[in-house]
């Protein structure tokens, strides 16, 4: 226990309650064990600026209308395109719409974006990955080969499919994106799966007379799930980059909502004269992108409890 | 009829083209104890595999308790029957607690008072109240191997099979360990269907041994009967000899016939 430093925050009768060696209870084994983690995260620094990061980052896409100076849509053809100042903060696109505004209000559409994605797309393909490692057989075949059509379409073309079947729209475009994204978790996941459904835990699982069901469930996926947690964490930046893309293509969000890959998209002709009109936006994903994959790593390490 | 609990015909297992089981026939009484004795590869652990339950492609005839078993078995059957593994180290669930690991089977089969129950199973195998929350990582490969016995036991079961339960365990916890499932079947008048290839080990705990190779039960003894070498097959005398003198090289640093010759080679 010493290896926790003691803070003055703390008060020490919970923390001892906490941390003690021999917990009454379930309930208390349990917290002990969140905080234990807790601590063992704070530890890791990127970690830790991450998760920060990306909190804000919410915290600000949530609070906009609070913290915004302007109507995101509110136009100014007069001062288009100019340079940061009191008055726009980051300057003004090529409408005249405060940027920083429009960057606050686009956090909504764009991190809301990110995690209906991941929300849909983790569970789908932890569920195929695992069903098809531990069924194997006919099972696994059918669920690989479904896997492998949605791999073998590009992921930016077949999204585009999607949504021009659909209705251009976010809610299209995350759908889309989803759909293309979740074959390579199945993949992972599956992997995973046939090396530890090997395994005599797994085999003492079975021998409790427990159902598959509740194997996979309670037994493989969670020792999937860091994994999973990783390379979801890798792979959101390259969501961002796939909504943008939509949306430059006029499949995603629409013109007047803001969202961070759209206002690249389209002020991108401004690069070399107003650099700042895309860089900005661009800096933002590149923000998001990066606490993300920090949040990743740290959760990683909390999750294995070998690690402690 | 009824006094037999496990009744064996005729098993033959098949992995490929290679015949890992042939003919294997086999019968313990309730509440004795049954050791499977043979080499690496002599098929002893399928057997056993194939009576739990984890290796449904075989045929034959099998019987537990009196009832015909297929290879798909009923939930009650895990209840009945459970199982020691070899590895203490690969046998537990890296990510749950030793609390879970004992609680699962009781959520399976629907037991009452969960929390007493998994209290009174870590002391039966004389663990501390204070291991209850800990990850199989934190502790030590003897604490682990009772943990897993305290799994097999929970569920109330009538037969324990052992995988060689002591081999992966340093020779000083050994015997604690043959000494702890002695007492648990005494006191739970249990049938243990134990494999080994240390006869010393299940001579200790085995009143029937059978010595198993390539497949095929060759000889089956009684626990007296190897102690003083009263043997028919050349390979049980080979393993008794071999075990003896292993014995005796590991006190002595010497091998007194110069029979197992590679060992006393290796030796020097």
């Amino acid at each position: 226990m010493s290896t926790y430093p003691v803070t003055a925050d703390s008060p020490a009768p919970l923390r001892s309650w906490l941390l003690t060696d021999s917990p009454d209870s379930r309930r208390q084994a349990a917290w002990g064990g969140a905080y234990r983690r807790w601590l063992q995260f704070r530890r890791n620094r990127l970690a830790m600026t991450g998760f920060v990061t990306v909190v804000l980052l919410i915290l600000a896409a949530l609070a906009a209308p609070l913290l915004a100076t302007h109507a995101p849509g509110a136009q100014d053809l007069a001062r288009r395109l100019e340079p940061p100042s009191t008055a726009h903060w980051l300057g003004t696109d090529e409408l005249g719409r405060d940027l920083y505004s429009r960057l606050l209000y686009g956090g909504r559409v764009t991190l809301g974006m990110v995690v209906s994605v991941v929300l849909l797309v983790a569970p789908i393909g932890l569920a195929v990955g695992t069903v098809a490692g531990y069924a194997g057989g006919l099972a696994d075949r059918i669920l690989m080969r479904i896997t492998d059509v949605f791999l073998a379409f590009p992921r930016l073309v077949l999204a585009l499919a999607f949504v021009a079947a659909l209705r251009p729209g976010v809610t299209s475009a995350v759908i889309a994106i989803a759909l293309t994204a979740w074959p390579p978790f199945a993949l992972l996941a599956r992997a995973e799966t046939l090396a530890i459904r090997k395994t005599d835990y797994i085999a003492a699982a079975r021998l409790t007379g427990a159902s598959p069901a509740r194997i996979v469930l309670r037994h493989i996926a969670p020792l999937c799930l860091s994994s999973l947690i990783v390379r979801v964490a890798l792979d959101m930046s390259g969501i961002i980059m796939t909504a943008a893309g939509l949306g430059f293509l006029g499949m995603g969000a629409q013109s007047p909502m803001p969202e961070w890959g759209t206002m690249i998209a389209t002020t991108r002709g401004y690069i070399l004269d107003q650099w700042w009109v895309p860089t900005i936006p661009g800096i933002a994903i590149l923000v998001a992108s990066l606490a993300f994959n920090l949040l990743g790593d740290g959760l990683r390490d909390v999750l294995d409890p070998k690690q402690e | 009829m009824a006094r037999l609990m496990i009744e064996v015909d005729g098993l033959r297992v098949r992995f490929g083209k290679v015949d890992a089981v042939r003919s294997v026939s086999l019968s313990v009484e309730k509440g004795s104890s049954f050791g499977l004795v043979g080499e690496s590869g002599s098929g002893k652990s399928t057997v056993l595999r194939v009576l739990a339950g984890l290796n449904p492609n075989w045929s034959g005839h099998l019987h537990i308790a009196g009832e015909e078993q297929k290879p798909q078995r009923a939930k009650d059957f895990f209840r009945r029957v459970q199982m020691v593994f070899q590895d203490p180290y690969g046998s537990l669930h890296p990510h749950q607690t030793i609390d879970r690991t004992l609680s699962e089977p009781l959520v399976v089969h629907g037991f009452d008072g969960i929390d007493t129950r998994v209290r009174k199973a870590l002391e039966e195998v004389s663990l501390p109240a204070a291991a209850r929350f800990r990850y199989p990582h934190q502790l030590s490969g003897g604490q682990r191997q009772r943990v897993a016995i305290a799994r097999a036991l929970i569920s109330e079961p009538e037969v324990l099979l052992l995988d060689e339960p002591t081999s992966a365990l340093d020779v000083s916890v050994q015997a604690e360990v043959l000494n702890l499932l002695s007492d648990l079947r005494s006191a739970r008048s249990l049938t243990y269907v134990m494999v080994g290839h240390n006869l010393a080990v299940v001579t200790h705990l085995c009143s029937r041994i059978a010595v198993m190779q390539s497949g095929e039960i060759v000889e089956t003894v009684s626990a007296e009967d190897l102690r003083v070498g009263n043997l028919t097959h050349p390979h049980t005398t080979d393993l008794h000899t071999f075990g003896v003198e292993l014995e005796e090289l590991m006190q002595t640093g010497n091998s007194p016939t110069g029979r197992p010759g590679q060992i006393a080679s290796r030796k020097n």
